[in-house]
């Protein structure tokens, strides 16, 4: 790790000053690895742990808003969203480990970084650590990278497992900054690499992400997230699917869908959600969407089998929210 | 050896265990002499090439840096690659680290910062830069596979397959034949602890180099050869080691380049690796197996070919034992087996936990299976129906097998004979369910080993040996020897290990520290014993009862006999009468006291029968393993608890064998990609089951003094096939290369 100041300030304003050389630091699970590993290397780390911003609170209009310092632990085990909002509860608790899960916070659940081999290494070429050096993950070991939303530039998967289930519980991002406050939609927060895959989201020099807001969730008991991973607990996700379905008369009134650990960034189709409104549950419906929402997959040297496994998962994700039985995370069997 | 157990063969708890989860046990990278200096090591990141500038003045400038040590600037060390040989007598010109500018090896060491602090060393270990002209390289195995070879000399515990019959011809003429290729991934040992080297700089210049090592003997020979320094000016501690499993058997770069800093520089030195590091040395070999066999209708085995590649580095050739596996294990009249290396461009492939076997028995265990299903016949009674009683290579006798015990009894307790033959038959809601099952054999080795016992005026029992615990249980059934051949309770027993200093003991590994280490503490506490009765004997001031043959020792004190079982005289006591302030013997252990002869015409293994059950999904294609049973016969258990615990563990790193641990190479720059416990998946709670070990009876007075075979491997060896041949009776498909992971 290099040199760095560091500062602790207690006033959103006074860790907002906005540099392109300032790290925020809340958990420190992925912010610290990153500088062992002399990946980040920030001039400044303003430590956020003594912000506000350590609250789950009710929303007038039925929903509910995550303070972005509140851990992922504290987040999962609130009787507010394990009652409202267990889809979340569960993408959560599908990611990470117990130890790591205490200290990581919402926000920066939300701004981690890839888990690209090729990111972590700085003798290797890539165009997110170093802009501009090439992207060693393609034509390399990249059996983890993603087939959606990828460019010449970048095919670095964004990792998080709560992430998803935010996108397809269309939260809202509220970051605060030097130009004031702003929301955004967490589906419209994280970036396609393009040919700027340096700049991970949304985010502006100096803004900071103060909490995360869910509109109600209408799904009852049906909703899943369906995470398939290399071994049981503590992998990232080779495919994950966050679903949830508003369901009326045995019908799908509205449905909602995002994958995780196959794409650049939280993937939503909103054409592929489409088609799902108004319709019964079925296996030719639900491998519709599964193909709509795998449109235009690429594939590199290792990863092809994502591509293959995905709408399998898709398909059986539907079902398990259709049907009003979400997956477990302890029980490691999926139904 | 005529063994009553009090102490030996009970479940006792590790004796060190309080200390370790106390913090009192001191690991290589917790001394911390004053003045010390923290070393960081940079590493090359091409594969093959010459350093051509080192750029070092910006590390320079941070401060508390010492001193920045590369080929350029280090002190002497020897110069030759002979001098660089180690116990595990690899043939080849061992790598010298730091010896010029040229790599050989992506990870290989350039440089190795020196500061005050941890902080500032690692800082500018980062600042580092170094410009190299690069070469061409190879490090992918399929294009070795083209290059590969037979050693002219061979590593010496390499056995060369016998072979038996005509192969080909009876291959041809079989009625039943199965053919393939498998694959297994390389792996690395991923030890809890990463290796360290603390150097102390004794007053009188002499090193006191704390090391994770599985050998402290071999290190400090290692070191003396390599550093041109007399050995007693080394002396290699390595009182505690946090795992090992082969990576340990080697001595790591960290302790050459942190005794050769403190010879420069006169002072303390540490170096650590990081978890990354751990992936530039020691891994695995990777492996193909060509596999073919040829039965009768009735599921004879008439014919076994074998032909198997495993690689190494292009500077060392490292072979590991493979193809033999089946030849000795299977009555099959027609067999033959070839082995070869094939070179790459990385570090020299090593030893891991049941080096040869885990890959060997494992790959040929999910062949015989295949051949089982081939003739319509039950995974069990096939390996029955073609069981050897003697070794089938060798032609010669055992000194024992239990292995049927092993099948029956495992077969029982895992309800084995409910299982329908017909893949993909069984089901559980959308799962399929699958049962597996195979054999495993490892080596019963024996190497002479000495021990050292020393009664003191405390009355407590101190043993000592250089032998190395890397968390196996050492201490614990070392003390329990110690109480039963002397007569002492265990808590009056010290044991000291892991010091270079103490009697001879061979490097830690092959499982046979337990038969050879045990049986050297059999042999010192007997001769004490005795020296201490004749001792008393001579001792005028003695009770007269305590003079005489009629003397007993029990429960730590002396007793009398017959009339005189009243009386009794502590240790420390009967110490003083003979007026010396300790009593001491030492014995070495050697193979055989019963007589080489029988040693020389038998020949020794280990075998267990493992039956196992999945999960598989068949959309998803996951994969959970649900119950895990392992029937090991292994001569005399000293500890069924630490012994169980050995057998577990070792079933925990099959299943990642077998389903999740995969060193990903990319061959572009000759690096492991996935080099952090992140990326590189070992079993995590949730993969492992319960898991049942169960011990057959097996007396065995002839493999070793103590009848004792050791457990540390043989979990490994076929516990991985019988997940994979549960995975084909779930599904109907055979997967050949492991790991199966998602999307295979
Ligand atoms: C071994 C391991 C396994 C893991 N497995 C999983 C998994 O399976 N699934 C999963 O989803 N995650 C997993 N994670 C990732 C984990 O969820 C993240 O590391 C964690 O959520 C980050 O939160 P933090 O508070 O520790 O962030 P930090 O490390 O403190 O920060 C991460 C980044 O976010 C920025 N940041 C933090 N807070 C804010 C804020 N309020 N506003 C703006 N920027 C901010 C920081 O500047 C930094 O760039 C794993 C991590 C590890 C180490
Ligand atoms: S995929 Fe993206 S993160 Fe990975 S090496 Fe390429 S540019 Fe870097």
């Amino acid at each position: 790790m290099r040199s760095f100041s560091y500062s602790r300030p207690s006033a959103l304003d006074e860790a907002c000053q906005g540099a392109e050389s300032v790290r925020f630091l809340a958990g420190g699970t992925n912010l610290i690895d990153l500088m062992k590993s002399d990946v980040e290397r920030p001039a400044h780390v303003v430590d956020i742990k003594s912000l506000p911003m350590r609250d789950i609170t009710d929303r007038p209009d039925g929903g509910l808003r995550l303070g972005a310092l509140v851990t992922n632990a504290d987040t999962a085990a609130h009787p507010l969203v394990t009652g409202r909002y267990p889809l979340l509860a569960s993408a959560i608790l599908a990611g990470a480990s117990p130890q790591i899960r205490n200290m990581a916070t919402n926000g920066g659940n939300l701004n981690q970084r890839t888990r690209c081999h090729y990111f972590y290494d700085p003798a290797m070429a890539c165009n997110k650590r170093s802009p501009g050096t090439g992207c060693a993950a393609r034509g390399g070991r990249n059996r983890i990278m993603a087939v959606l939303g990828t460019s010449d530039a970048c095919i670095a998967t964004f990792p998080s497992d709560m992430c998803i289930a935010l996108a397809a519980l269309n939260a809202t991002v509220n970051l605060h900054g030097p130009q004031g406050e702003r929301t955004v939609s967490v589906r419209d927060y994280h970036r396609l690499p393009g040919d700027t895959p340096w700049r991970d989201n949304v985010l502006q020099p100096g803004e900071i992400v103060t909490a995360i807001d869910l509109p109600p969730a209408p799904f009852g008991p049906h909703h899943t997230y369906l995470k398939i991973r290399d071994r049981q607990s503590f992998a990232f996700a080779i495919v994950s699917v966050a679903v949830g379905l508003q369901m009326e008369d045995g019908r799908i009134r509205r449905g909602s869908i995002a994958l995780g650990g196959v794409g650049t960034k939280p993937w939503c189709v909103p054409e592929a959600e489409a088609l799902l409104n108004g319709q019964p549950p079925s296996h030719s419906l639900f491998r519709d969407v599964a193909e709509r929402l795998l449109h235009g997959a690429v594939a590199d040297r290792d990863n092809a089998a994502k591509i293959r496994l995905a709408p399998r998962v898709i398909e059986r994700a539907l079902w398990q929210a259709a049907v009003g039985t979400p997956q477990s995370q302890t029980d490691k069997a999926i139904r | 050896m005529n063994v009553i157990s009090t102490h030996i063969g009970q479940p006792v708890s590790r004796i060190d265990g309080v200390a370790k989860v106390t913090g009192q046990a001191k690991y290589a990278a917790e001394p911390h002499p004053p003045g010390m200096l923290y070393g960081v090591v940079v590493n090359s990141p091409i594969a093959r090439g010459r350093i051509e500038t080192i750029h070092d003045a910006e590390a320079r400038q941070i401060p508390g840096v010492i001193e920045i040590m590369t080929h350029l600037n280090r002190p002497h060390a020897a110069l030759f690659e002979k001098s660089y040989m180690d116990g595990l007598g690899v043939p080849g010109a061992p790598y010298r680290p730091l010896h010029d500018g040229e790599i050989h090896f992506n990870g290989q060491p350039v440089a190795v910062v020196f500061a005050e602090t941890f902080e500032a060393a690692r800082e500018a270990a980062m600042l580092v830069r170094v410009d190299y002209e690069r070469w061409p390289h190879n490090a992918n195995f399929e294009v070795a596979l083209h290059q590969k070879y037979m050693p002219s000399k061979t590593r010496s515990n390499y056995v060369p397959p016998k072979p038996r019959g005509d192969a080909a011809a009876a291959y041809a003429l079989s009625a039943v034949k199965t053919e393939g290729r498998y694959h297994l991934a390389p792996e690395h040992h991923n030890p809890m602890e990463m290796h360290a080297t603390t150097v102390i700089v004794e007053d009188d210049g002499t090193f006191t180099v704390w090391d994770k090592t599985q050998g402290p003997q071999a290190v400090q020979a290692y070191l003396a050869s390599a550093l041109s320094l007399s050995k007693d000016q080394v002396r290699v501690r390595n009182p505690y080691v946090g795992g090992a499993f082969g990576s340990g058997l080697r001595a790591v770069y960290n302790v050459f380049l942190a005794t050769l800093a403190a010879k420069m520089l006169k002072r303390a030195v540490r170096v650590t690796l990081t978890r990354p590091q751990m992936f530039t040395h020691a891994f695995r070999p990777e492996a193909v197996m060509d596999i073919a066999l040829g039965a009768s209708r009735d599921g004879t085995l008439q014919s076994m070919i074998v032909k198997g590649v495993t690689d190494t580095s292009r500077f060392e050739h490292n072979m590991e034992n493979i193809v033999i596996w089946g030849l000795i294990n299977y009555r099959c009249p027609n067999a033959t087996a070839d082995y070869k290396v094939a070179p790459r461009d990385t570090y020299t492939s090593s030893d891991m936990r049941a080096p040869g076997a885990a890959t060997g028995v494992n790959l040929l265990e999910m062949a015989i299976d295949e051949m089982a299903y081939a003739c319509g016949m039950d995974p069990l009674a096939f390996r029955l129906h073609n069981y050897s009683d003697i070794d089938a290579m060798h032609d010669m006798p055992l000194t024992s097998k239990a292995l049927r015990d092993a099948m029956a009894q495992g077969a029982q307790h895992f309800g084995w004979h409910d299982r329908s033959m017909i893949p993909g038959s069984m089901r559980d809601g959308r799962e399929l369910v699958g049962w597996g099952m195979a054999t495993g054999i490892w080596d019963a080795m024996f190497s002479p080993t000495s021990a050292r016992a020393r009664l003191g005026q405390d009355g407590r029992l101190h043993i000592a040996t250089a032998a190395s615990d890397i968390g196996t249980g050492t201490y614990t059934i070392l003390a329990q020897t110690a109480a039963e051949a002397f007569g002492m309770p265990l808590d009056r027993i010290d044991i000291e290990l892991g010091d270079s200093a103490l009697p001879e003991c061979p490097t830690e590994g092959g499982s046979w520290t337990a038969a050879s280490a045990g049986a050297a503490v059999w042999l010192a506490c007997h001769s004490l014993r005795t020296k201490l009765f004749a001792a008393l004997a001579r001792c005028k001031n003695a009770p007269s009862w305590a003079r005489q043959d009629s003397v007993k020792l029990e429960g730590g004190a002396l007793h009398g006999m017959n009339e005189n079982a009243q009386d009794s005289l502590s240790l420390s006591d009967a110490l003083s009468l003979t007026g010396q302030d300790v009593l001491e013997a030492e014995e070495t252990a050697k193979p055989g006291l019963r007589g080489k002869i029988s040693q020389m015409r038998k020949a020794r293994f280990t075998h267990s029968a493992v039956f196992c059950e999945v999960r598989v999904d068949p959309e998803l294609g996951t994969v959970r393993v649900t119950r895990l049973v392992n029937a090991v016969a292994a001569g005399r258990i000293m500890n069924p608890k630490t012994a169980a615990s050995q057998i577990r563990g070792a079933m925990v790193m099959a299943t990642g064998m077998a389903l999740h641990e995969d060193s990903l190479m990319d061959e572009r720059v000759g690096q492991f990609m996935n080099h952090n416990f992140a990326e590189y998946h070992i079993p995590a709670h949730a993969d492992i089951p319960d898991m049942d070990v169960l011990f057959v009876n097996e007396h065995d007075d002839e493999v070793s003094p103590l009848g004792v075979k050791g457990v540390g491997e043989i979990g490994m060896c076929g516990t991985a096939a019988a997940i994979a041949n549960a995975i084909f009776h779930a599904t109907g498909r055979r997967e050949r290369n492991l790991p199966i992971t998602l999307g295979a």
